[in-house]
């Protein structure tokens, strides 16, 4: 196995490569198709190189776990927008997410709705590319339209098109506290429509999540409001008298208990030890409970109804019981055979498959990258 | 300004190649009439001029495809135009090209407040899909100061900024599927009313790509609930560094504004004297605003007085209604104009790390002596984004060459603190040639490898974003691989 200290070596290893990498950093989020080749860690390439909490950037090697990035982000009163989702529980694997893994996987959790993907607050990269040659793009400030934008390109490309060796992050502010408004009762179409309404509304909702079979059984909807206490009094009580129609409603003020219960959601904790293979489906939200309903699954919803993450047997064909939908589905823990059977990524339409194969094959001549983890 | 040799048999080909797209779209739609084509030889960067071979003003999706089909198999540049609002020449015609407006595609093709978004046909400009959906309390946030004319087309090929970027983002952040047309003719969509995309995230790469990988038909945009309100704080201060110092404690302290605006010595004066906004005579001027309720509002001003007070200021003045608001913004709003009053003047938009602002303002004020002339500088200052404004005279030889001068060395200034050379703009012709400032080569060919995916030919916008030394050396190095 290969394991770079810095980029130079990871330029130096990829140069050299004769046959497939397995890209990896903490190895914690095996999505996509196997990837049989020589492995190549990026855990060795760590450490924030640079952070300034008054002008919310932060700067770090792509090796760095994630962990840490937080905590430090946290000293200081400060967070990552778009909330990454921890993968451990849910695929079983062990070790330390790094920072790196986050944006190959563009990893967003229930704030995405209102903060943006992690490509959204991803600002800049260094990478290596399928030559060996060290790129970068992109830089350390949050308005930077200078030549074309390879940082969103990157993210999301499962190392592919590179290997990351640095990622640049806008951040925001942490917040004073949290709260929940909760509706009990609704079905998925009364839920989505009961998150439509609160998510258009001015009360800066930051996450609207609904399982169909919630803590006590009942089905139960989830609004997060987050902010300046006084903030969040006043918004969560104006959320609760615009939804007065909708079902039993009720806030949950206690900080820490809000933010268990979004870390659970956002980690995927209902399936967690459970048989069977997990997919993540992507449309939109009033979408969402059709879509759902022929899932034929166990599931729950997250950014409002747009995001469905559904519990299936082993081996069942989503994509067959869903037929033609504006959307994605995303397999996300299955068998190695199931997901070289199905793919894992949602099949593209030929112009657009062409337009990645070509770049594939501008970024990546020798094939080397990652190989056919995303089909 | 250097630009490519013209393809003479596309000049010799006129009567042909027009009369193939006169086949293709309505009575109208194409003007060659060299009287009319004049109308396009250049965007808002006036100083550069060259009429197109003809001009075709398509009004769907396949009527763009059809023209893009013949301009291929007839190897004729491509120059999409939105509303030609560019200040980076965006849409500076070659000789030989043809101009592509979507000014006639501008039709709201879906309005869905369940879901927050709107499709638009990219013609439309910026303020009038606001304008479609605000009615109903709804907005779309990106907000270019050209926004009265500005179409989605061109924000997406730019990726546009305005002044509320801290809190909403630019227009990438709130680009959620489009409708493009290959050179090829091809159409893809990416993206939708959905999240994420399942793939690459080619809409990321599209979006900011100065129309050099394909022309974008249509558009589906992210919309948000108007706030309930909002309303600014001004706050003057003796120093610049001071003022620098208060933005990175007011971001510090947890509070997110909407705006942070800075205006620097010359700047306030300027405006002061056209639009008597009754600003402080200082060195550096902030006005932050924030959004809520009224309360929300008020406490969270509450907390930026404070911290604007620990500095002290020589004037602190929190807006309590819509009429002050109104006032204390009246003098931003118009720092262009005033400073359009005293001269001709050329507008940059570099970014720099905030931290930098008091040495990048010092160096700057260095800069305009010696070169002999003024500069107000207006900036973003929550997100570091720099307008610093160059006075000259249009009519005096030798000015030009030497605000542009003076121009490139505030923009290398910027990258060498950590910035770019420009944050809402786009390079365009006018940055082009300070690329190799910012990027190596390898950078630039890696991204000149994306433009040959899209479009092989190099046929659409040319002789933007790349210096042509570097454009023509991959290209040769291309057709050399190829044989």
């Amino acid at each position: 196995m290969l394991s770079p200290r810095d980029e130079r070596d990871v330029s130096a290893a990829v140069a050299a490569a004769e046959g497939p990498l397995r890209i990896f950093g903490g190895a914690t989020r095996q999505i996509g198709n196997t990837v049989v080749g020589e492995g190549l860690c990026t855990a060795g390439l760590a450490g924030i190189e640079l952070y300034e909490p008054g002008a919310l950037t932060i700067v770090a090697s792509a090796g760095t776990p994630l962990a840490e990035i937080e905590a430090v982000l946290a000293a200081e009163n400060q967070r990552l927008p778009f909330e990454p989702c921890d993968m451990r529980g849910l695929l079983g694997t062990s070790g330390d997410p790094t920072i790196g893994g986050v944006v190959a996987a563009n990893v967003s959790g229930p704030r995405r709705i209102q903060a943006g993907a992690c490509r959204d607050s991803l600002i800049g990269v260094r990478f290596v590319d399928g030559r060996g040659t060290v790129i970068k793009n992109g830089g350390r400030v949050m308005k930077n339209v200078t030549g074309y934008d390879l940082v969103k390109l990157m993210a999301g490309s499962y190392g592919t098109l590179g290997v990351l060796t640095e990622v640049a992050f806008k951040v925001l502010p942490g917040v004073e506290t949290r709260a929940s408004v909760l509706i009990s009762g609704l079905t998925d179409a009364q839920a989505v429509a009961a998150m439509s309404q609160a998510l258009g509304s001015p009360f800066e909702v930051s996450g609207a999540a609904h399982l169909p079979i919630g803590e006590v059984g009942l089905p139960l909807t989830m609004l997060r409001l987050e902010g300046f206490a006084d903030s969040v009094a006043y918004r969560a009580g104006k959320l609760t008298e615009l939804l007065s129609g909708a079902g039993e409603i009720s806030v949950e003020t206690d900080p820490e208990r809000v933010r268990a219960m979004w870390q659970e959601l956002r980690d995927v904790a209902p399936f967690h030890g459970r048989a069977g293979d997990v997919w993540r489906v992507s449309v939109k939200p009033s979408d969402g409970p059709g879509i759902a309903a022929r899932t034929g699954g166990e599931l729950f919803y997250d950014w409002g109804g747009g995001l469905i993450w559904v519990l299936l047997p082993e081996g069942t064909d989503l994509r067959a019981r869903l037929g033609d939908f504006a959307g994605h589905a995303t397999l996300i823990r299955s068998s190695v055979e199931n997901k070289a059977r199905f793919s894992v990524f949602q099949p593209e339409p030929a112009p657009v498959a062409a337009l990645c194969a070509g770049l594939r094959r501008q970024f990546d001549p020798k094939g080397i990258l990652n190989p056919g983890v995303m089909g | 300004m250097q630009m490519p040799e013209t393809n003479r048999n596309v000049l010799l080909g006129k009567a042909r190649i027009v009369a193939r797209l006169r086949d293709v779209l309505p009575e109208g739609a194409v003007i060659d009439a060299p009287e009319e084509t004049r109308a396009y030889e250049c965007d808002a960067l006036t100083a550069y001029r060259c009429s197109p071979l003809a001009v075709v003003l398509p009004t769907s999706t396949e009527e763009v495809a059809a023209v893009l089909r013949i301009c291929r198999e007839e190897s004729v540049p491509v120059v999409p135009r939105g509303a030609g609002t560019s200040l980076a020449g965006g849409a500076l015609p070659t000789a030989d090209s043809v101009i592509l407006g979507v000014a006639r595609m501008t039709e709201v093709l879906d309005t869905d407040y369940d879901n927050r978004i709107i499709r638009v046909q990219t013609g439309r400009t910026n303020i009038s899909v606001t304008g479609a959906v605000e009615e109903d309390g709804f907005f779309y946030a990106p907000d270019p100061s050209s926004q009265l004319a500005c179409a989605i087309a061109g924000n997406i090929a730019m990726n546009s900024g305005g002044a509320h970027c801290l809190k909403y983002g630019v227009t990438t952040n709130n680009l959620l599927g489009v409708t493009m047309v290959l050179m090829d003719g091809t159409v893809v969509e990416i993206g939708g009313a959905h999240l994420d995309n399942a793939g690459y995230d080619l809409l990321g790469l599209i979006c900011g790509s100065e129309g050099q990988l394909g022309v974008v038909t249509e558009a589906t945009l992210r919309i948000l609930r108007k706030p309930e309100g909002a309303r600014p704080v001004l706050i003057g201060y003796d120093s610049n560094e001071v003022a620098g110092q208060c933005v990175s404690d007011i971001i510090k302290a947890g509070v997110l504004p909407v705006a942070i605006e800075f205006m620097d010595r010359p700047c306030i004066r300027a405006t002061e004297a056209f639009a008597h906004a009754g600003y402080p005579d200082c060195e550096a001027l902030l006005i932050v605003e924030v959004e809520g309720s009224d309360a929300e509002i008020d406490a969270q001003l509450g907390v930026i007085s404070q911290i604007a007070r620990k500095h002290n200021p020589v004037e602190l003045r929190e807006s309590r209604s819509a009429e002050e608001s109104a006032r204390i913004w009246l003098g931003r709003k118009s720092a262009f104009g005033a400073m359009g009053q005293i001269n001709d003047y050329m507008c940059l938009d570099g970014t720099i790390p905030v931290s930098a602002l008091p040495r990048v303002l010092r160096r700057i004020g260095e800069m305009s002596k010696d070169y002999g002339l003024d500069v107000g500088n207006v900036f973003h200052a929550g997100d570091g984004n720099m307008h610093p404004l160059i006075l000259f005279n249009a009519n005096t030889p030798g000015d030009l060459e030497k605000c542009e001068a003076f121009g490139a060395d505030i923009l290398k200034l910027c990258v060498e603190v950590g910035g770019c050379l420009t944050g809402e703009h786009g390079v365009g012709i006018e940055k082009r040639d300070l690329m190799g400032t910012q990027f190596s080569d390898e950078d630039m060919v890696v991204q000149m490898r994306v433009k040959d995916v899209f479009d092989p030919d190099w046929l659409l916008n040319p002789a933007k974003v790349f210096p042509l030394s570097a454009s023509e050396s991959h290209r040769a190095a291309q057709s050399e691989v190829a044989a």
